[in-house]
C-alpha cells in the first residue's frame, strides 16, 4: 500500500546567498515512520519549517492528502492534521503537564472537560500520567520533549513531524522515546522524524531521506543508507557504523 | 485555601472598608484604588495573558470617558448607555489598529502602542467636536443611580458603582482566564510558533484578548467621567495613566488576577498621600518610588508581589510537611 501522504515537491528556500533547500523532493507514505537526517546546518530543520508553513518557500510545492498547502498559515495546516514539535522545546512553564496537553486538545472541543479527557488519554499513551499535576517547568529535559510530543498528538494529527525529538536524552530516555514513536505508528499516526542519533533513528525507520548542504543525497531503506559510501562520507564518519551496528 | 474563596474574602474587605471608615478623603482613594485594580485586570488579559506589551491603554481609558461625557453633554442620553458605547467603541478602535500591530513582533508592538496612545490624544485634543483641549464640563442632571449623579460629598455610592463594574471585569477575566481562550493565550504568550503548531490562529486570538482589554478598560474610563464631573485631553489620555496601570500591575503580579489588586493598593496610596504631603502633582515622586519598587522587584522576583507571596506560602508548607518527620 504506497499513499502517499505528505508529497514535498521541489522546496527551495534562501537566506540570503544561503541555499538552506535546494529543490528537495520527496514522499511520505500513510503509516510510514520516515527518517530525515543530515549533518548540522543540512537544512532539516528549514525543511521543516517550509513543509509546515512557518517559513515562506522560494519554490516547489507541497502536497498532504492530495492538496495544495504550500504557504499555507501553520495553524491551517495543522487543523488539516500535519503538525510538528520544534528541535527548542516550547513548554509552556505556568501550566502544569495535564494543562500543556489541553492546549493542543482544544483544537476539537471548546469544552474543558473534554478538553481534560482527551489530554489523559494521550497522558496515558505517552507515560507522563503519574506527572499530569506538576508544573511543566518541573520537567526533566526527557519529559518536556515527552510533553512537546504528548501536546502535539492531543490535535489528533494524522501526521506528525518531530525535529530532534532524543538529542540531549540518555541511552535509557532514547529507548523510550523510540518505543514511543512505535507506539504512535501503531496508532495510525504516520511519521517523519529529523534525529541526529543512528542508532535511535535508522532502527525504527522504514526509510531515510539523507539531507546534504541543503539538497537531499538518497532516500532508502535504513540498511541501504547506512551502508553507502557518499552518506558515510559526509556525515557518517561521526562515530556510527553500519559494520558496528549494536541495535 | 484556595484562589477563588481568598478573592472572594478580599472583595468582601474592600467592599466593607469604606463603610466602616467614614473619611471622605479616603473614600476617593478607595474609588481611585479599585478602579486602577479594575484597569490592571482589563490590561492584564492582553499583556499578562497573552504576552502582548500594550503602553497605550489611556487610549481606550480617554475613548470611554469621552463617550459617556459626550453622550450627557451632547444629547442627555444616560451615562450607562455610555459606558456600553464607549466599551464598544474602544473595541472597535483596539481591533482596528490593532490588527496591523500584531504584525510586528515583540518590542515593535509595544512602542506601537505607545505612538498609537500619543496619536489619539493629539486627535482629541484638536478635535472641535468634543471641545478640544477646553475639556467637557457634564451638566448636573437630577441625583440618583440613573444619572450616576450624587451629592459631591456622597462618595459611598460612587464607590459603590465602581465596586460593581470592578466584579464586573473580574468575573470576565475570570471567564477568559479558564477557558479555552485563557489556555491560547498563554500558549501564545510562551510562543507564536508553537501556538500556531497546535492549530491556534494567533492574531484571531490577540485581537479577541486586544478587544476584550479595551472594552472593560473603556468602561471604567467612563465611570471616572462621571465621577470627576470634568476631563480634558490631558486628563483621560496622558502616557502616565498607560503608566500607572504597566507599574502596578508588574509590581503586583503580571498575569495573575491578584497582581492588580495588590500593585493598586500600594500604587494609589502612594501617589494619593505624595500628593497630599508635597502637593500639586506630588512633584511626580509616588512614580519615582513606584518605579524603584519595581526595578526591585523586576530584579528579585519577575512574578511580583504576588509571586513573592507564593514563595513564602510554598516554605511554610514545606516546613510544615517537614515537622512530623523529625519528631
Ligand atoms: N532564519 C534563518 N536565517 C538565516 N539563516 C538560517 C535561518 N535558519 C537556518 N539558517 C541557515 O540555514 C542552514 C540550515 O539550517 P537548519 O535548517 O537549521 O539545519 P539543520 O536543522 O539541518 O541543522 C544553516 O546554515 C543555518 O545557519
Ligand atoms: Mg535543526
Amino acid at each position: 500500500m504506497k499513499e502517499p501522504l505528505l508529497e514535498v515537491k521541489g522546496i527551495t528556500k534562501k537566506f540570503g546567498n544561503l541555499l538552506a533547500n535546494n529543490d528537495v523532493s520527496f514522499n511520505v507514505n500513510k503509516g510510514e515512520i520516515v527518517g530525515l537526517i543530515g549533518p548540522n546546518g543540512a537544512g532539516k530543520t528549514t525543511l521543516f519549517n517550509c513543509i509546515t508553513g512557518m517559513y515562506k518557500t522560494d519554490g516547489g510545492q507541497v502536497f498532504f492528502r492530495g492538496r495544495d498547502i504550500t504557504n499555507m498559515a501553520p495553524d491551517r495546516i495543522c487543523k488539516q492534521g500535519l503538525t510538528r514539535t520544534f528541535q527548542i522545546v516550547k513548554t509552556i512553564k505556568e501550566l502544569t503537564v495535564r494543562e500543556n496537553v489541553m492546549t493542543g486538545a482544544f483544537l476539537h472541543t471548546n469544552r474543558l472537560k473534554e478538553a481534560e479527557e482527551v489530554a489523559d488519554e494521550i497522558l496515558e499513551l505517552t507515560n507522563l500520567r503519574e506527572k499530569a499535576e506538576q508544573p511543566g517547568n518541573s520537567l526533566t529535559i526527557a519529559d518536556r520533549k515527552r510533553l512537546e510530543i504528548a501536546r502535539v498528538l492531543a490535535t489528533r494529527p494524522e501526521m506528525l513531524m518531530l525535529d530532534e525529538a532524543m538529542a540531549g536524552l540518555n541511552q535509557t530516555e532514547i529507548r523510550e522515546a523510540m518505543e514511543l514513536c512505535l507506539k504512535i505508528k501503531r496508532e495510525g499516526i504516520t511519521l517523519l522524524i529529523v534525529e541526529h542519533i543512528m542508532e535511535a533513528i535508522m532502527p525504527i525507520s522504514d526509510r531515510i531521506v539523507v539531507l546534504n548542504a541543503g539538497e537531499k543525497l538518497i532516500e532508502d531503506k535504513p540498511d541501504i543508507v547506512a551502508n553507502n559510501d557518499e552518506v558515510i562520507k559526509a556525515y557518517l564518519g561521526e562515530g556510527y557504523h553500519a559494520k558496528s551496528k549494536k541495535y | 485555601m484556595n484562589k477563588k474563596k481568598i478573592l472572594f474574602i478580599l472583595l468582601i474587605v474592600i467592599a466593607l472598608l469604606p463603610l466602616a471608615i467614614k473619611s471622605n478623603n479616603f473614600r476617593h482613594i478607595m474609588i481611585l484604588f479599585v478602579l486602577f485594580a479594575g484597569l490592571g485586570e482589563a490590561w492584564n488579559i492582553i499583556t499578562g495573558y497573552a504576552g502582548q506589551t500594550s503602553f497605550g491603554h489611556a487610549a481606550f481609558f480617554g475613548i470611554g470617558a469621552y463617550t459617556s461625557a459626550v453622550f450627557v453633554w451632547k444629547f442627555g442620553i444616560l451615562p450607562w448607555y455610555g459606558l456600553l458605547a464607549g466599551g464598544i467603541i474602544a473595541l472597535v478602535v483596539a481591533s482596528i489598529v490593532s490588527y496591523p500591530a500584531f504584525k510586528l513582533s515583540g518590542h515593535y508592538f509595544a512602542i506601537a502602542t505607545l505612538a498609537i496612545g500619543e496619536i489619539i490624544l493629539q486627535v482629541f485634543v484638536s478635535w472641535d467636536y468634543v471641545a478640544g483641549a477646553t475639556g467637557i464640563m457634564i451638566p448636573m442632571k437630577e441625583r440618583g443611580l440613573l444619572n450616576m449623579q450624587f451629592h459631591p460629598r456622597n462618595k459611598l455610592a460612587y464607590f459603590y458603582i465602581i465596586f460593581a463594574l470592578f466584579v464586573f471585569v473580574l468575573i470576565i477575566t475570570y471567564l477568559v482566564e479558564s477557558s479555552k481562550m485563557g489556555f491560547y493565550l498563554k500558549t501564545i504568550r510562551e510562543s507564536h510558533e508553537a501556538a500556531r503548531a497546535l492549530g491556534i490562529n494567533t492574531t484571531r486570538y490577540k485581537l479577541y484578548a486586544m478587544g476584550i482589554s479595551a472594552f472593560l478598560t473603556a468602561i471604567l474610563g467612563g465611570f471616572y467621567a462621571q465621577y470627576v464631573m470634568y476631563i480634558d485631553p490631558f486628563m483621560v489620555f496622558p502616557l502616565s495613566i498607560s503608566m500607572q496601570i504597566v507599574l502596578l500591575t508588574v509590581l503586583g503580579g503580571l498575569g495573575n488576577i491578584f497582581g492588580p489588586i495588590i500593585g493598586a493598593a500600594i500604587l494609589i496610596p502612594l501617589s494619593q498621600y505624595t500628593r497630599i504631603i508635597f502637593g500639586g502633582t506630588g512633584m511626580g515622586l509616588d512614580l519615582i518610588i513606584f518605579g524603584l519598587l519595581v526595578v526591585v522587584i523586576a530584579c528579585y522576583q519577575p512574578h511580583g508581589l504576588v509571586g513573592l507571596i507564593q514563595n513564602i506560602r510554598q516554605k511554610g508548607v514545606e516546613e510544615d510537611e517537614r515537622t512530623p518527620a523529625r519528631g
